[in-house]
């Protein structure tokens, strides 16, 4: 198991590295400007040009990616064209309301996915199975968006339950932050719970069908217990490879939640950074989210050998 | 507030740390949605408006214009100009201050004019006729002239970007190719920089030891009296969650929401409407001269009259309350409104058109037209305008990008099928338009032009006899000849004025018209 943690853990190295040798060169080919967008809209060449020769960015690019690698590897992600702060630090700040809100939507996924799921397997063919299928097919088919404006007219410009936008730090009180983080976190769930729920439902079905199902129901174990304990027990690695599949996922979602509800986490970071063509903290961000996909990946690979004791490395 | 939100935000509240209790005050805050995020904290390094609005928050200046565009003082309490039209003297007002509590001295004005004019292209006009700055004492400088000239009060009252605002000598003293570390201004707001979370908030506070003066405010200058405590830029990039922001009362003022979203807003009671900005915006369709066919002046004087400004003006803002056909190319509404030189043109006369095109042995060689599509106040002029010149029997190859590919890409020279381009339009706020100096598109200086790089030596007389001007009867006779000459010679054509109302809570008084959104003399009841 140690050697494979150790295997598994260099393996995402070369993997980093061919990210950042393409979020680099993609960067540099597109036809993009940030000295220009910099320099604002009305700004002459030469106001420009001084601003490309500040930033380095009249340098040849085998030049600029030797610069910037050779920081990132003392662990220098540089520092953003705009803020005028380290890329590190930018990062650090935002942070807190991406970790907030994935936590979160993580919770209300596994809170209301599993269970369903497995309602609807156990009620399979009923009305129940039939519409929680329905609540799949819908939650997976709208955009996030949609469903983020759909539940900002309903909580909170009809009934002024909850607030439109905005974030409150944890440390400014822990009220105000989950009642900020209640529609981000709930938009960004649905389409996770539409398809966790269906991959739970289907993976216990499978599993109903079982002798060994039919074992305990026959030695009088509760249906509670023969769904719990056999049959979930015996459908979770498929079920924890979705939602491993789905975390990494997630951080497409947040991009998108973020921007509806201006919460200055890393997805908007990210879209900032994007239109802005703030390429060191696009580099940064964008190493981070691969390095968090990886690590997401290995934890799963881990997990399976906890619910599986015939998985071994 | 509903019920249900009042208790969960009891609850909300009865959770959070004892902090809170602290932080609340009778303080009177002012919730303000900024047209985008402020990255740069520099108005001098950038030209970009956000930054320009952070800096009437922070900075002052020496000029101001008002309501009828007239340049005003403003932290000038007395100035003059010598019989022989080569010096002027101001003087600075009694009392002025830097955020710290330093007193403002000419020390701290003279190396703010040239970090100003050393970026700003009617600063750097401004400074060709400038033989020297002086000071006579620290209330007192001399700006000593080369020749007479009309510029000096137009360049240092100019109310948009870049505009001259005052720094202390230690930020003055930047290189204006690098940013200021020091945000100490002397305006009527100190900004907070520990308070500052890019990308979701900028806080700034009132400056208790500023003195405004006694007129009441107009446009950029007077009294700039704050009645809030504290004002907080917060950025809403998605325009109606900024409109369901304001309509749930968490924001108080959104500085341009765009018009689709006006009926939304004038249906509910509870907020309102304000054009804030009465000059307006203009749409530009952009030349570039040096490639074909825009290199022909009577191929480009062709477009001028295929195109016509409603077509434009309907396609982006639809309302006729919020635009106006407009021929002038230096502002209706302005001392220099003339229609001279286009009294025939922008009327979609296709004929003349296509007349002018067999002149100039049109080919048929597509230009490339660079089409925005993710701003929306852009989005619809590049298909309007391919329309247009279709109709009148241009070939038009429009691509799509977005706006930062235009940007970076409308500085390139190539050609366009090497990545340069022929054309692509834009919109200015009239506050950077008011005169031939000042408009950057009239610029005709061949290199030193803007993008698009128009070239041509009686524009650039004409610009210069009106910086040398100082009578304004003879600066307007020298605009109208300047704009039949770009009918002549065009290196832009101007498609129409449009107005973009701010939106606020009836409980939100007092907001300032200007060519820029200024929050000093606003209350919140």
């Amino acid at each position: 198991m140690g050697g494979y943690l150790l295997r598994r853990i260099l393996s995402t190295i070369p993997v980093l590295a061919i990210v950042a040798v393409f979020v680099f060169l993609m960067l540099r080919l597109t036809p993009s400007d940030p000295a220009a967008i910099i320099a604002g809209d009305y700004a002459s060449s030469e106001q420009i040009e001084g601003i490309r020769e500040r930033l380095g960015l009249n340098e040849p690019i085998l030049k600029q990616f030797f610069i910037w690698i050779g920081g990132v590897l003392r662990g220098d992600f540089g520092e953003s064209f705009f803020y005028k702060k380290q890329v590190a630090e930018l990062i650090g700040e935002r942070l807190e309301p991406t970790l907030s809100l994935s936590l979160l939507t993580i919770f209300l996924v596994l809170l209301i996915a599993v269970p369903i799921g497995i309602i609807a397997a156990h009620n399979h063919g009923t009305w129940i199975d039939r519409f929680v299928m329905g609540f799949s097919v819908l939650g997976f088919s709208v955009p996030v968006f949609v469903v983020g404006y759909i539940l900002i007219y309903i909580f909170a410009i009809t009934l002024e339950w909850l607030p439109v936008q905005g974030y409150q730090r944890i440390s400014d009180g822990v009220g105000g932050w989950l009642l900020r983080l209640i529609l981000p976190a709930m938009t960004l769930s649905v389409v996770f719970i539409a398809f966790i729920a269906r991959m739970t439902r289907t993976s216990v079905l499978e599993v109903l069908n079982e002798d060994y199902i039919r074992t305990a129901r026959a030695k009088g174990q509760t249906e509670l217990k023969v769904l719990i304990r056999h049959a979930l027990a015996n459908a979770a690695v498929p079920i924890l490879t979705i939602i491993g599949l789905t975390v990494a996922i997630l951080i497409g979602g947040v991009v998108v939640t973020e921007s509806v509800y201006t919460l200055p986490g890393l997805g908007l970071l990210t879209v900032d950074a994007v239109l802005a063509r703030d390429y060191p903290t696009i580099q940064a961000v964008i190493l981070l989210f691969s390095f968090a996909y990886v690590l997401i990946n290995l934890l799963v690979d881990v997990a399976y050998t906890f619910l599986d004791p015939r998985i071994r490395y | 507030m509903s019920t249900m939100r009042r208790v969960l935000s009891a609850l909300a509240v009865a959770a959070t740390l004892p902090i809170l209790a602290t932080a609340a005050s009778a303080q009177k805050t002012l919730r303000f949605v900024p047209h985008s995020d402020l990255k740069i904290l520099d108005p001098i390094w950038t030209t970009a408006y956000v930054v320009r609005n952070h800096g009437y928050m922070v900075y002052d200046t020496l000029f101001g214009m008002d309501d009828k565009g007239e340049i005003k003082p403003q932290m000038v309490d007395t100035y003059k100009l010598s019989d022989d039209k080569l010096t002027w003297t101001m003087t600075l007002r009694d009392g002025l201050t830097w955020h710290d509590g330093a007193a403002v001295t000419t020390e701290d004005i003279i190396p703010s004019i040239k970090r100003w004019a050393a970026k700003d292209s009617m600063g750097q006009k401004m400074m060709s006729f400038v033989d020297s700055i002086t000071a006579k004492d620290p209330k007192t400088f001399e700006i000593k002239l080369k020749s007479p000239t009309g510029l000096v009060l137009l360049a240092l009252g100019k109310p948009s970007s870049n505009v001259p605002f005052m720094m202390p000598k230690r930020a003055a003293e930047t290189d204006p190719n690098k940013q200021i570390e020091d945000f100490t201004g002397s305006g009527p707001f100190v900004f907070k920089r520990d308070e500052w979370a890019p990308g979701s908030k900028i806080v700034y506070t009132k400056f208790a030891g500023y003195k405004p003066r006694s007129e009441p405010p107009s446009g950029t200058t007077g009294g700039k009296v704050v009645k809030v405590d504290r004002v907080e830029w917060l950025p809403i990039r998605d325009h109606q969650q900024a409109v369901n922001a304001l309509l749930a009362g968490e924001v108080d003022y959104i500085e341009a929401p765009p018009h689709d979203l006006h009926p939304l807003l004038k249906a509910n009671k509870n907020v309102y409407l304000f054009n804030w900005n009465p000059l307006g915006n203009q749409f530009t369709f952009r030349f570039n001269v040096l490639h074909k066919p825009f290199d022909n002046d009577k191929i480009r004087q062709a477009i001028l009259y295929a195109l016509n400004q409603e077509d434009f003006l309907k396609a982006v803002v639809g309302s006729e309350e919020y635009y106006k056909v407009c021929k002038a190319m230096f502002i209706c509404g302005t001392p220099f409104e003339t229609t001279a030189g286009f009294e025939d043109k922008l009327e979609s006369n296709f004929k003349k058109a296509r007349e002018l095109l067999a002149e100039a042995k049109y080919d048929g060689t597509p230009f490339l037209l660079m089409h925005s599509t993710d701003l929306q106040v852009l989005t619809n002029l590049a298909p309007v305008a391919k329309s247009l010149m279709e109709r009148a029997g241009f070939k038009v190859d429009m691509q799509s990008m977005d706006w930062q590919t235009v940007v970076a890409r409308r500085s390139k020279k190539d050609a366009p099928s090497a990545g340069g381009w022929n054309g692509f339009l834009t919109s200015w706020v009239a506050g950077d338009l008011l005169n031939p100096v000042m408009a950057g598109f009239a610029n005709a200086g061949c290199d030193k032009a803007m993008f698009g790089w128009p070239c041509d030596e009686k524009i650039e007389k004409l610009r210069d006899d009106f910086a040398r001007e100082t009578d304004s009867g003879k600066q307007k006779a020298i605009v109208e000849a300047l704009q039949r000459r770009l009918a002549e010679y065009p290196t832009y054509a101007h498609l129409g004025q449009w107005y973009n109302h701010g939106a606020l809570r009836n409980n939100v008084k007092g907001v300032v018209a200007s060519p820029a959104p200024v929050l000093w003399n606003i209350s919140v009841e």
